[in-house]
């Protein structure tokens, strides 16, 4: 069973030039105890995906249609104290930028005890658990290292302490948004590591949001591709990474300096730009800068299944799927 | 800790010296001659000369000075030119109530403008922060000397809520304190204004950063992010205005001090300075540049007890 199952979900933002429809009808699952990707260039819908789901958006945000069903129960119709309480313990969250995401004028000992609220232990039993927590991501001397502020730490650090935080709970679903951006690449080898090895502990199911293909590739089962608000093809990493079935997701690979094997003086980009999000083009959102469009992309294609469990919302495949 | 508060008083008392030397240049720059306007213009010279030496004009300008230091540090300020008391017991008898009065204009002013700023800041384009955004900016533009004439005349002379001149009777304090109403009203009216938009505005900075949208994302209360979370770091820049703020207060007691009647500082000073009382203006001035810089250092430390990468230094 999925633990996250999102069907149809479409949500827009009111812009002064009109509607911005950031996501569109996307479906996509987080099976239970998986590491499910989502990958995409920026803008392409991955952050407002994540605060749709755990429902902080921005306030001209709207959710037009779709369902959010989390162990099998819709979140979009759960009131704001029935989220609340979810939040931090059901699923929990990692933010991109580790130097963000504490506040400055605490200890990191009190935030830690402080999200534990819900949970009626004394404050010596909390500050017991937070500093299990900081062992288990790794930090040295966590015991005094409760009573620093986020500053004296450094910023992989910072991150680390955030997984913790965000595992105290042992929640069913992590969502992680782009938790090793910000980090160098050393750091980031590190992070996924420990990350791969907590999950296995705990058992819960992550969602992985990155740009950085290689970290998807390394670190997920499952993979979701999206392009300008739309998903355009999901699968398992295998299936995605090796055969990959849709035109963007082919483009993305040929881009990673990962996969260039012969020496270039250029960087190999997708030509062309995401479409304008306010006036959407009537047929497939790629048409404009793929490189196998014919005459069926004029109409928007469905997903179409290129293998077992494997999709691609591209006419292409439709032609080839097996009826 | 320790290490910032000494760094910081070190710095204080530098500031003192420049301060006070600065001050004792200006008053000796100021136009008329203390000695004719105390002696009038058909003293003989030789009872000039005397007063002069007496007050110890006849120096030269850095002798003086230096002898001011040092007297001033054995709390020496010297002596009325009129009664031959001593300045540090004038001085000081007027201080309890200009400091009390610029005191509870503060306390009120900042309880309520932090409490407003919060509510604009948690309710955002509401009614209700449009209202207060509209009030504020209005007693903002209204200054303290206004404010004063027509509390005077609406709450103590029409209404009769409240006396009118004045400080109180010594030893009473609920009399005291009736009196404090409207000088304190006149002089924290406008900082209502200003704290509520300052705190309104850093509130919105700070609700906007990504710890407190963790803070959201671990499903902490509401009430728990806007005072324990956000508030904590939106009020350090509105310390630091409260500290800088203590000087524009004595200025606007001066004002209120007058028009009320009552004793302090600022009346003083006033006083003092019509009389050309060099060693009184010295004094009085003297001692509200103590208040200031006492204020300003004491915002400080509230801020690095308030923030931790002040202490650090970072």
């Amino acid at each position: 069973m999925a633990v996250l199952d999102i069907r149809d979900l479409s949500v827009s933002y009111a812009t002064p030039r009109g509607a911005l429809k950031a996501l569109r009808d996307v479906t996509m699952k987080v099976p239970e105890g998986k590491i499910t990707g989502i990958v995409g260039e920026s803008g392409c819908g991955k952050s407002t995906l994540i605060s749709a789901i755990i429902r902080l958006m921005a306030p001209n945000a709207k959710v037009g249609s779709g369902e959010v069903r989390f162990k099998g129960e819709d979140l979009l119709s759960r009131s704001e104290a029935e989220m609340r309480a979810l939040r931090g313990t059901e699923i929990s969250m990692v933010f991109q930028d580790p130097m963000q995401t504490h506040n400055p004028v605490l200890t990191v000992g009190r935030q830690m005890i402080d999200i534990q609220y819900r949970d009626k232990l004394s404050k010596a039993d909390k500050r017991k658990r937070a500093t299990e927590m900081l062992a288990l991501v790794g930090i040295p001397d966590p015991q005094a290292r409760l009573n620093q502020y986020p500053f004296e730490f450094s910023g992989g650090m910072r991150q680390r302490i955030a997984i913790a935080m965000a595992l105290m709970a042992k929640p069913s679903l992590l969502i992680a948004d782009e938790p090793t951006t910000a980090l160098d690449a050393t750091l980031e080898v590190q992070i996924i590591k420990r990350l791969r090895e907590l999950q296995d502990e705990i058992g819960c199911s992550i969602l992985f949001i990155s740009h950085h293909l290689g970290v998807i590739a390394e670190l997920c089962d499952e993979v979701v591709v999206m392009y300008a608000g739309e998903v355009v093809e999901s699968g398992t990493v295998r299936d995605v990474f090796h055969n990959p079935a849709h035109p963007y997701t082919r483009a993305l690979l040929e881009c990673d300096p990962g996969h260039i094997k012969v020496r270039t003086r250029n960087l190999p980009t997708i030509p062309g730009n995401i479409p304008d999000l306010v006036s959407l083009p009537t047929g497939c959102i790629f048409a404009d800068r793929c490189d196998v469009r014919y005459d069926a992309c004029g109409a928007r294609p469905v997903m179409a299944t290129a293998s077992s469990g494997h999709q691609a919302a591209c006419h292409l495949i439709a032609e080839k799927e097996p009826a | 800790m320790l290490s910032y508060i000494l760094r910081r008083l070190g710095l204080s008392a530098a500031i003192t010296v420049l301060a006070v030397a600065l001050l004792f240049l200006i008053i000796h720059m100021i136009p008329g001659d203390p000695v004719s306007t105390i002696l009038g213009p058909k003293a003989s010279p030789e009872l000039r000369a005397a007063l002069e030496a007496r007050m110890g004009l006849d120096r030269p300008l850095p002798v003086q000075i230096g002898l001011f230091f040092m007297n001033m540090l054995r709390g020496d300020l010297g002596l009325d030119v009129f009664s031959n008391r001593p300045v540090t017991q004038i001085v000081l008898g007027q201080v309890p109530y200009t400091l009390v009065l610029i005191l509870v204009s503060i306390l009120w002013s900042a309880v309520l403008g932090i409490a407003l700023g919060c509510y604009s800041a948690v309710n955002r384009n509401s009614l209700g922060d449009r209202l207060t955004g509209v009030l504020s900016v209005s007693v903002i533009a209204v200054p303290a000397f206004v404010v004063s004439l027509y509390s005077l005349l609406i709450f103590a002379v029409k209404l009769q809520w409240f006396p009118a001149i004045g400080a109180g009777a010594p030893a009473d304090w609920g009399d005291q304190l009736h009196h404090l109403v409207l000088p304190s009203l006149a002089i924290g009216l406008s900082w209502v204004g200003y704290i509520a938009r300052l705190v309104r505005a850093s509130m919105l900075e700070v609700m906007g950063e990504g710890h407190i949208r963790t803070a959201r994302a671990f499903g902490l209360p509401e009430r728990q992010i806007t005072y324990g979370y956000a508030l904590r770091l939106a009020i350090l820049p509105t310390v630091t205005v409260i500290g800088v703020g203590m000087g524009f207060l004595l200025s606007a007691a001066v004002f209120t001090e007058i028009v009320f009647s009552r004793p302090g500082l600022g009346k003083l000073v006033i006083d003092s300075i019509t009389t050309r009382n060099y060693p009184v203006v010295m004094g009085s001035v003297l001692v509200s540049t103590l208040i200031f810089v006492a204020s300003t250092t004491l915002a400080d430390i509230v801020n690095a007890i308030l923030d931790p990468r002040i202490r650090a230094g970072k």
